[in-house]
């Protein structure tokens, strides 16, 4: 199990996979928009996509889990 | 001359044109957002309009709020700054037809250098000399490809509508190419509503060079000589300077006299007024243009702190229709100026870094002049883009400016959000930028931590 959470304050801009989906690590789970910029988020290790803690257009602060990954 | 002004912008350059103006007897207008609510440039105005929430499209992007918020002050003049509505000749032309003056150049100007490849064309058939590249918009990845083999490798990539960078990447072979002709078109489409990529030679290592231009409305029309803008991150300018290391002491007269030509030439090809910057890029001993921007520019203080020009000031007397009085053998550069644009973000690794500002002790000293967007107590919120200020340093030289940097930079304390101080600090004490050997990608090769 693994926790992926936002490394900027921002908002969601687009969400890249759906729960059960299988995932690499590095691959894109989230993008976050803050300041004009795109910052993805990535998956830290490997793993089904467990659960989605975020909506697209929510503001998020650093730290926040977005995806959780099992 | 106006009574009143209504500033459509943000941030220091609505508290900057707030200031010119009021300077000269001007009252005026700030519009805000619902995230901007207590920011200096909102206090400082005689009034101020709520807009809208925070999001661009629902404040700073919305037209008709701002023009209901001019109607209703009785605004005569509205200044609309960078970024946001000032590119947009359809708000431009709303405001004329409001009967409210529009600070920036004619309407059908700014839609004949929209489209870069359009303006590519004007000013080619003008003489004006540009990058090699496509000369209409490439319709399929099939076009793009051959298209890249005469232009030859490596490509920019390049959205018709965009600007600041956005939607702009280079391929180093056909492979990489239909990779990054498919996100560029995403992107154009997402960013700016519609499709259209073209294509130029990429350099790997040009330096930026834009000139000012002023014009009046009655056929006159100067340049203001060359800033240098090469040092950049993710296609975003870091620090801008006047004049360029590349005319230091005299050095390549020739060459400075073709851009200035090159640029006035452009700048009357599109039928221009007002304060605007054309943008070159240099390679190999030549200059290319590459795009005019149709507004006041970020970077415009080095300008002013070199050449005595108030240019916001000329912006004003120039949309009220009063004539241009300055000749272009007026215009001489004394000294040296440096920018530094203030970014909340981590200064590696360019993260944004929003966040509340618990300390904002600005720096003082001979040369060095401060435009801030925000002051202490103030929150930076992830609405914007990341520049919280401008710190402008001027000096005899280019070296003493450099030096009175130094010491501004130390000595300005930010707490509460990452900014990219330190990283201006290792620009400045980098052997290379003191030599003035600039190019855009120095940051990928210098001043690492």
């Amino acid at each position: 199990m693994a926790d992926v959470a936002a490394h900027i304050t921002g908002t969601v801009w687009k969400i890249e996979v759906k729960v059960g989906q299988q995932v690499k690590e590095g691959d894109t789970l989230v993008i976050l928009e803050s300041m004009k910029m795109e910052m993805p988020v990535e998956a830290t290790e490997g793993g089904t996509v467990k659960e989605i803690r975020c909506k697209e257009a929510q503001p998020v602060n650093e730290g926040d889990v977005l995806v959780v990954l099992g | 001359m106006f009574k009143k002004l209504l500033i459509a912008n943000r941030g220091e350059i609505s508290r900057r044109i707030g200031q010119v103006a009021r300077g000269m007897g001007i009252s005026t207008v700030a519009v805000y957002s619902d995230a901007d609510a207590d920011l200096p440039f909102v206090k400082e105005a005689d009034e101020a309009v709520r807009l809208g929430p925070a999001p661009a499209k629902d404040s700073y992007l919305n037209i008709p709020a701002i023009l209901e918020a001019a109607k209703k002050t009785g605004a005569q003049a509205v200044h609309p700054g960078y970024g946001f509505v000032s590119e947009n000749a359809e708000f431009a032309r709303a405001c004329t037809e409001a009967g409210i003056a529009f600070v920036g150049p004619p309407p059908e100007a700014m839609l004949r250098m929209k489209d870069k490849s359009q303006a590519r064309k004007l000013v080619a058939a003008a003489g004006v000399p540009v990058v090699p590249g496509t000369e209409d918009v490439v319709p399929d990845v099939g076009t793009a490809v051959s298209a890249a083999e005469s232009i030859g490798y490596p490509v920019l990539c390049k959205a018709a509508g965009g600007g600041g960078g956005i939607g702009m990447a280079a391929a180093k072979d056909p492979a990489e190419l239909e990779k990054v002709f498919r996100q560029c078109t995403d992107r154009a489409k997402a960013a700016f509503g519609r499709e259209g990529v073209y294509l130029e030679r990429y350099f790997s290592a040009p330096r930026h060079i834009e000139v000012q231009i002023l014009g009046d409305h009655h056929g006159h029309l100067i340049h203001a000589l060359e800033r240098e803008c090469s040092i950049q991150r993710r296609h975003q300018k870091v620090v801008e300077e006047a004049g360029s290391p590349l005319f230091a002491d005299g050095k390549n007269p020739e060459l400075a006299q073709k851009l200035f030509t090159a640029a006035v030439t452009a700048a009357k090809a599109f039928g221009y007024a007002n304060a605007g910057t054309v943008e070159f890029l240099y390679s190999d001993g030549n200059v290319y243009f590459i795009e005019m921007n149709a507004r006041l520019q970020v970077e415009h203080p080095v300008t002013e702190l070199t050449t005595g020009l108030d240019l916001i000031g000329w912006q004003l007397r120039i949309a009220a229709g009063e004539p241009l009085t300055v000749r272009q053998e007026d215009v001489k550069r004394r000294g040296a100026a440096l920018e530094f644009r203030i970014y909340a973000e981590d200064p590696v690794k360019f993260f944004p870094s929003p966040g509340p500002l618990k300390v904002f002790v600005p720096p003082t000293g001979e040369g060095v002049r401060l435009d801030a967007g925000y002051a202490e107590g103030n929150i930076v919120t992830p609405n914007y883009d990341p520049m919280i200020a401008k710190l402008i340093v001027s000096g005899a030289t280019r070296t003493e400016a450099i030096e009175r940097s130094i010491a501004a930079l130390e000595q300005f304390r930010i707490e509460g959000i990452k900014t990219n101080i330190p990283l201006h600090l290792r620009i400045l004490r980098d052997p290379a930028f003191r030599a003035g050997e600039l190019d855009t990608r120095f940051l990928e090769n210098h001043a690492k931590p």
